[in-house]
């Protein structure tokens, strides 16, 4: 036992002393956030359209559009007597106008023919819907009150539901947050598929590195080998865990630091400022969601903005922080002790890669299927159940099901099936660890490896 | 006789498809130093893998100063692998004490002997050095101390001298002496017999996972001494008796000769040269002795001929 300590000591402080771990612990975080200020800017506080319309239909489409125009889109007339001549000029005021919108002669409310959207280059389809909702808008609205309907019974009629998704599950039934649920299903699971792959990668490395050197037999004269492996592993998992804890530590110092600015700001234009707020707040914990600014609008109700992190409300924090913390460990054990086997069996990183490959397939598939049926899919459904109870594909799909809420039973099953999992994979690992490490110059066969793990003593 | 320091006894062991030991027998007295001869793939490796008990045997037993083998025998046991090398990124004092704690040294122990052999190296300079830095033979000296820094009673050395420069070599063989001088029992694995056979009190062969010979090395030499005299000097030489054979006979200039004389059996070397004397000016007068190599390949023949057909290293594993 002391051994393992030591060899865990040595492992993680090798890697934590480089100069590398520590510009990864400190950049990261502020590179993430600062990606999603980033995006937050350019996309989530999006600025207003400017739409230069060319009405040759007589319908006085401007003036309809300019009245009912919403914040994100802003109608001017364009300049020109022509069509040509106005192309022209929008094509000079490009910087000015995002788009010249033609209405031809023949338009009509009952025919649209012709309706032409100018742009330089490709107009976005998000820019293009909306301003076909303008559009459609308008012209209903204009049909509605041909057919004698005043604007009064006409903004009466208008629909405005907005749905409050209540999760029973929680206690008192509290509002289910999907933005903030979807978003750290997402950021949870990506963070145990990068983190199982990039400290497994590092486990083989450096168990490759240390057959190499030719270290390795004056290692296990001294240890046995499997504690060498354990050792390595553990060692490595430290470092993991230290990185987490450091990014957390730093992102929460950062966000509390940056909030009471952005707040100051919210005051001069409320939607921008909050979604920046938010985006700095989610950007170390929910990726994808943030780029959406329908989400965002979601995620905070405006009372919220005195924390940043109250975006976090209505999720089961503590299930959710406990069980990504073991069924990331749990995978990455899983895992790492299979690239640890990798590791010794080959003799040269290129030799690597088709041993890797079958490992890989399952961290991969996991993801991608999992994103589909429990984020795109039913949580809940029989297909995220079983993807969430085998052991090779539970760390990810587990993790990506904790905010939707996971009956205990079902996390207790999972976590027992992932620890007999690792077991398993660790003993077939060590197996053939022992044999790989001090075999030199042989070319290794997936037969030769599944010999190695029947050998003897 | 003292016990033996480590007393190996009908050791077996095989790989998949191929035998490593096949019922190897050996006693290796305390204080010495003892030669495992044999060629590439006879067998060596795998017989010191299980004395460092990175492999175990599949039948037989191994006794460490009487007791059975056993894992607390590590600390006591120092191992220089053929395939040796360090950790490239760590320092050279930190290496140490890493390896020197995980034989079961105490850090402050460690810490004080890693000093006093730096010194003796000339390593001092280097001690807060990454290993890469350093220059090949210093890295053997770094591995030499990670070997014995646990002052083992017996230290195994596989192939030590692959790999070193004269001048290291020269080194690690006077500390080699001192460390026996001291106390130790050291074991020496190689397949060149001769850079090591002036150094050992007693040797193994090991040919094909076998052992063809052990003893002392002087009893082993006597043994297989050849009753063969070369000789050199002036005068015409014409052997011509029945009590010796020439096996070898070449005129130089000047009227001197070289000649290799094997003595028939009863016959002393004063023999000979009383016959010399009164017929030829004897200039020098030298009993061959065979070499390690010699009686190996003597051996080799008389026991098992069959091997001798090439020989193929087999993989070691």
């Amino acid at each position: 036992m002391d051994k393992i300590w030591l060899i865990i000591q040595r492992e993680y402080l090798t890697r934590v002393r480089k100069k590398s771990f520590f510009i990864m612990s400190l950049l990261a975080p502020l590179l993430v956030a600062a990606t999603f200020v980033g995006i937050a800017k350019f996309s989530g506080s999006s600025e207003t359209d400017v739409v230069a319309v060319r009405d040759e239909s007589g319908q006085q489409m401007l003036q309809h559009l300019t009245t009912t125009a919403t914040e994100d889109v802003q109608f001017v007339a364009a300049d020109g007597n022509t069509l040509a001549e106005a192309t022209n000029l929008f094509k000079k005021a490009k910087d000015k106008q995002d788009a010249l919108l033609y209405f031809p002669p023949t338009f009509t409310l009952d025919k649209s023919t012709g309706t032409q959207l100018l742009a330089n280059g490709n107009v976005s389809l998000n820019r293009q819907s909306k301003i076909r909702k303008a559009v459609n808008r308008v012209v209903g609205d204009l049909k509605l009150s041909r057919s004698g309907i005043n604007q009064t019974t006409i903004d009466n009629l208008k629909a405005n539901v907005e749905l409050d998704a209540v999760d029973l599950t929680q206690e008192g039934g509290r509002k289910n947050n999907v933005g903030a649920t979807t978003g750290a299903a997402y950021f949870l699971s990506i963070l145990v598929y990068m983190f199982i792959f990039i400290y497994g990668v590092q486990v083989m490395r450096g168990v490759a590195e240390e057959k190499s050197n030719r270290i390795m037999e004056v290692m296990i004269s001294s240890v046995k080998p499997f504690q060498l492996m354990l050792g390595k592993i553990l060692g490595i998992a430290a470092v993991v865990l230290t990185q987490f804890a450091l990014w957390l530590i730093l992102s929460w110092g950062v966000t509390s630091l940056a909030a009471p600015l952005l707040m100051k700001s919210e005051v001069k234009s409320p939607p921008a400022a909050a979604v920046a707020g938010i985006q700095e707040a989610k950007a170390s914990r929910d990726a994808p969601t943030v780029p959406n600014a329908d989400d965002a609008a979601v995620a905070p109700a405006p009372t919220a903005v005195s924390s940043p992190w109250n975006f976090l409300d209505g999720l089961p924090i503590g299930s959710i922080v406990g069980g990504f913390l073991f069924f990331f460990l749990g995978g990455y054990l899983l895992y790492s002790s299979m690239f640890a086997a990798i590791g010794a069996a080959v003799d040269d990183q290129t030799d690597a890669q088709q041993f890797m490959f079958p490992v890989t397939i399952p961290l991969i598939l996991s993801y991608i299927v999992s994103i589909n049926v429990v984020i795109n899919g039913d949580p809940n459904g029989p297909l995220a159940f079983w993807l969430s109870m085998i052991p090779f594909t539970s760390p990810i799909a587990m993790v990506m099901r904790l905010p939707f809420g996971v009956p205990l039973w079902q996390l207790l099953l999972s976590g027992a099936l992932l620890v007999g999992g690792f077991l398993f994979t660790t003993w077939v690992a060590a197996r053939i660890y022992r044999v790989g490490i001090l075999m030199y110059g042989k070319k290794v066969t997936y037969r030769e490896l599944s010999k190695w793990m029947f050998y003897k003593g | 006789m003292k016990t033996p320091i480590l007393e190996v006894r009908d050791v077996h062991k095989q790989y998949a498809a191929h035998t490593a030991l096949d019922g190897v027998s050996l006693d290796i007295p305390e204080h010495s130093i003892f030669g495992l001869l044999g060629p590439n793939g006879a067998g060596k490796t795998s017989l010191i893998r299980i004395i460092t008990q990175i492999t175990a045997a599949d039948e037989g037993e191994i006794r460490f100063r009487g007791e059975k083998l056993n894992p607390s025998h590590i600390a006591q046991i120092g191992y220089l692998p053929e395939e040796r090398g360090l950790y490239k990124k760590m320092k050279v004092g930190e290496q140490l004490l890493y390896l020197a704690r995980l034989r079961g040294l105490g850090r402050a122990d460690a810490t004080e002997r890693i000093k006093s052999w730096i010194t003796r190296f000339d390593l001092k300079p280097w001690i807060e050095k990454n290993v890469e830095d350093l220059s090949k033979g210093m890295q053997q000296k770094v591995q030499f101390i990670a070997t014995v820094l646990h002052e083992p009673s017996l230290i195994i050395l596989d192939e030590p001298f692959s790999g070193f420069d004269p001048i290291n070599a020269n080194l690690i063989k006077d500390e080699i002496l001192r460390l026996r001088d001291e106390g130790s029992t050291i074991i020496f694995s190689t397949h060149r017999m001769e850079s090591v056979e002036e150094m050992c009190d007693n040797i193994a062969l090991i040919n094909r996972s076998r052992k063809v010979l052990d003893g002392p090395v002087r009893t082993i030499k006597d043994q297989f001494k050849t009753q063969t005299y070369e000789v050199e000097g002036k005068g015409r030489l014409m052997v011509m008796h029945p009590d010796f054979e020439v096996l070898k006979h070449q005129e130089r200039e000047n009227g001197h000769f070289y000649d290799v004389i094997k003595l028939h059996a009863g016959v002393t070397p004063n023999d000979l040269l009383r016959y010399l004397i009164s017929n030829v000016e004897v200039h020098a007068f030298r009993e061959l002795i065979p070499s390690i190599n010699d009686i190996f390949i003597r051996r080799v023949r008389e026991t098992m001929p069959e091997s001798l057909v090439e020989q193929k290293p087999e993989i070691k594993s």
